[in-house]
């Protein structure tokens, strides 16, 4: 899923940027949204691009939540521990879900990059409490056994996709 | 179609209200958050396609000419009532069809839309009493909408539709009628505070930035709403984009800035798209861009996504964040009003503050504070979450009771609890207990009680919720959150969050308490931020209101709200035992002895607490309480 990173595609993204130093972020989240990750080869040609020191882009991308220096998996769940989804019972979900793919606190995604597992708090659906979303999708609701059952369902999408 | 002038601007509202009188019925279904995950989407193009196959005139956007009576299926934003989800509201007769499935959709077309007829089988019903209207149901009766007033109700995709109820009227008044001090005067008389916590006069905020000599000047609208457990901003621009930017281009007249920037949390993609859609829309239609309608005012907006730092709420963070660079906040003065977004004055206000403007424009100062109370005017959104019956986004006027929100309004408490406390305000706010049940929820008589509104946050606790592991969740979030520039917040919140953990883990002393008051008054006092300095305020406060609680962790090792899994006692009964010491063999820290064949003992000191027993055991003879 993740495409190898060239500064062909580094330079689309800048330009749809105009090269601003501020817009630093917006180009750091569209990076992401194309590799799932920021590719470390990506810091000097932005640095050079947009004038902005790479050891400046280092301490935004390090102090924003959203981005991961770590290539992320196909699948990524974000599970809500919200307040409203703390108080209906969202952690045996992550449990649940760190069990079914064998994940930890630390260890956020599995070795084949199928999963990464995340907590995230609110995603303001609380009406729908608890919540976690899989690539932006909502799955409202949960219980620990229906996440058994998405998570079984999609790594059969998985492994479909990759034969 | 660009609207080139003022009678341009009237023509087309007069166009698209002329419009929308010709759809003779009016199908609504939600696409907000929520009912999309249910699937609403799914619901509304079956509905689509059923009634185009009975030969209907059907509609999915207001129509650009004049043309005869039709029926339209309207994609709305948020109903607040998303637990019903997905939700089906048909006008003119103002059903309301609650959890509607694809199979459903058949016998809305025939029987209500084409017959007329009711089904009760969709409705809301509550103690065996059905509710066929929305307005009826108890959780909107006792609600006051006006900022909310559009969502759900119009389709939130759409500019032509905003126009014909009216739109951007108050933004022509603006323009034309009033001056800049007109305008400024009219919200200030107004009483309206911020709504994104602080509560800060919104008019005295705009006359300041009126007053800076340095140009350009900037507006800023605060979508971040970071409270985990809240979505009252969500829902607005989501569900009614153009109220917000039009309260928006208003300040901008008043202040005289010709650049905006919207700022969303990067959980809210939908939000995102929402209000990119509007903003296409609005400049097409020449409300936004250069020379607005003729005249020599110009304004644009831009989205910017936040990246998943809570802290960006903060005034001087967020801004700094649009910068491109870390979200930090500042040592203040100068506020944002004199040095904010690249250094320059700024108009800093939430997204329920925007949305607020346009109504005080057009119906005046006067109409705004008949709600509410004399030194909090207007309405306030809540979202109502937790262990309530009703969970939602409601809009009540300011200094309404707990008791109307809690029980008129949410229901009550669900399978026969108590009704214990109340979180307000999220991770800065503070709990309200029963005692407070009829106190008038406003700026000022929270903050008597060290509460405070915040951002509208209500979570609903009943009697199973361990208030200590609430206190220990809050601080958890925010020592995950502080930004770690002041040394306070940084290390403070982290050595309370290690002494909470170690109450709920029954590791505590009874001098944790003075501990973590004295650390609590150390941040609150010192941090430089709001962040840092509200931090304490779910420990003081539940410190405050249940200490009994807290003891019963520290002095019995017992947790009262049956949560802390560390309090559990595990206990093997003699008579189910048969002595076959699968127990001990999971046992982890060798707590369970005995003979084979004989009953088992765990021994408490040695017990983690892991639960690994229970598991282990075939013949159910492990017990655990509390
Ligand atoms: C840590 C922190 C987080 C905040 N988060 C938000 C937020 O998510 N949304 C918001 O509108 N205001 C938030 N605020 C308040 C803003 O700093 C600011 O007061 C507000 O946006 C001003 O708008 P208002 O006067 O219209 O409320 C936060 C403040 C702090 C200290
Ligand atoms: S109080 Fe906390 S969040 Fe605010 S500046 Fe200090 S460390 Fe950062
Ligand atoms: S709960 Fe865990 S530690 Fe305690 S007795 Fe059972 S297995 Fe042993
Ligand atoms: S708390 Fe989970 S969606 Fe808001
Ligand atoms: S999303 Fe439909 S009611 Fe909230």
């Amino acid at each position: 899923m993740s495409q190898e990173f060239t500064t062909q595609v580094l330079d689309e993204i800048i330009g749809a940027h105009h090269n601003s130093p501020s817009a630093v972020i917006a180009i750091l989240q569209d990076i992401q949204e194309r590799y799932h990750y920021i590719p470390k080869a990506a810091f000097t040609p932005l640095s050079r691009r947009v004038g902005v020191s790479e050891a400046s882009i280092y301490s935004v991308v390090t102090f924003y939540e959203n981005f991961s220096l770590e290539p992320k998996g196909r699948f990524i769940f974000k599970v809500c521990d919200g307040t409203a989804c703390h108080v209906r019972k969202s952690m045996p979900i992550l449990e649940r879900l760190r069990k079914e793919l064998a994940l930890t606190s630390d260890q956020v995604t599995t070795p084949d990059l199928g999963f990464t597992v995340e907590t995230v708090s609110c995603l303001g659906a609380c009406g729908l409490a608890p919540v976690l979303t899989v690539n932006d999708k909502v799955y409202p609701a949960m219980t620990p056994n229906k996440v058994s059952a998405l998570v079984a369902e999609l790594k059969e999408e998985l492994s479909h996709e990759t034969n | 179609m660009r609207l080139t002038s003022r009678a341009d601007l009237q023509q087309a509202r007069r166009f698209y209200s002329q419009a929308l009188s010709q759809q003779t019925t009016k199908i609504l279904v939600c696409a907000g958050t929520g009912c999309i995950a249910g699937g609403s989407l799914v619901i509304r193009d079956h509905l689509i396609e059923l009634l185009k196959a009975k030969g209907q005139n059907v509609a999915v956007t207001l129509a650009d000419e004049p043309h005869g009576p039709e029926i339209s299926v309207k994609s709305s934003g948020c109903h607040g009532f998303c637990e019903m989800g997905p939700l089906v509201r048909i006008e003119p007769s103002g059903y309301l069809y609650i959890k509607v499935k694809p199979e459903d959709c058949a016998e809305i077309v025939e029987e209500t839309v084409i017959n007329g007829r009711h089904i009760p089988r969709l409705a809301y019903s509550f103690n065996e009493k059905i509710f066929p209207k929305q307005d009826e149901i108890p959780f909107y009766k006792q609600q006051t909408r006006l900022v909310l007033e559009h969502c759900g109700h119009i389709d939130a995709t759409s500019v032509k539709e905003y126009l014909g109820l009216g739109g951007y009227s108050a933004f022509e008044k603006a323009l034309f009628d009033l001056s800049p001090d007109d305008i400024i005067k009219e919200l200030s008389d107004s009483g309206l505070r911020g709504r994104g916590g602080g509560g800060f006069p919104a008019g005295k905020k705009w006359a300041e930035v009126q007053r800076q000599k340095a140009k350009p000047k900037y507006v800023v609208c605060n979508g971040d709403e970071g409270d985990p457990g809240a979505f009252m901003d969500r829902s607005v621009m989501e569900g009614d984009p153009h109220r917000m930017l039009e309260g928006m281009l208003i300040s901008g007249i008043a202040c005289d800035a010709s650049e905006a920037y919207i700022y969303v949390r990067a959980e809210y993609p939908m939000a995102v798209n929402r209000l990119k859609l509007a903003i296409e829309e609005a400049t097409e239609r020449g409300l936004l861009g250069d020379n607005i309608l003729g005249s020599n005012f110009s304004f644009r907006i831009r989205i910017n996504r936040g990246a998943g730092a809570f802290v960006c709420g903060e005034g001087s963070a967020l801004t700094s964040s649009i910068e491109g660079k870390r979200g930090m906040p500042r040592v203040k003065p100068p506020r944002t009003a004199e040095k904010g977004l690249f250094g320059q004055p700024t108009v800093l206000n939430n997204v329920e503050t925007f949305a607020n403007v346009p109504e005080i424009i057009n119906k005046g100062a006067k109409w705004h504070r008949s709600f509410g109370t004399a030194n909090s005017a207007g309405t306030k959104a809540f979202a109502l979450t937790g262990n309530i019956r009703n969970t939602g986004l409601i809009e009540v006027p300011m200094g309404s009771t707990l008791r109307t929100i809690i029980y008129d309004i949410g229901g009550g408490i669900p399978d026969d609890k108590d009704f214990k406390a109340v979180q307000i305000g999220g991770p800065s706010g503070g709990c309200l207990t029963k005692e407070h049940l009829d106190l008038p929820l406003d700026f000022d008589s929270l903050k008597k009680v060290g509460a405070m509104i915040g951002s509208g946050g209500l979570v609903v606790m009943d009697s199973e919720t361990c208030m200590v592991e609430v206190a220990r969740f809050f601080m958890n979030f925010i020592q995950s959150e502080s930004c770690g520039k002041c040394v306070p917040c940084r290390e403070g919140t982290k050595r309370m969050l290690m002494i909470l953990e170690r109450i709920v883990t029954g590791r505590g002393a009874i001098r944790d308490l003075d501990l973590l008051l004295e650390l609590a008054d150390t941040v609150s006092n010192t941090a430089l931020c709001g962040l840092g300095k509200t931090a304490p305020n779910p420990v003081v406060s539940t410190i405050r209101n249940f200490r009994s609680e807290y003891e019963a962790h520290i002095l019995e090792r017992r947790c009262p709200g049956r949560v802390c899994a560390k309090m559990k006692r595990f206990s093997i009964e003699a008579d189910k035992c048969k002595g076959c010491s699968k127990c001990a063999q999971a046992c982890p820290s060798a707590a369970i002895s005995g003979k084979v064949k004989e009953p088992f003992v765990i021994d408490l000191d040695k017990c983690v607490r892991c639960g690994a027993c229970i598991n282990a055991c075939k013949f159910q003879a492990i017990q655990e309480s509390w």
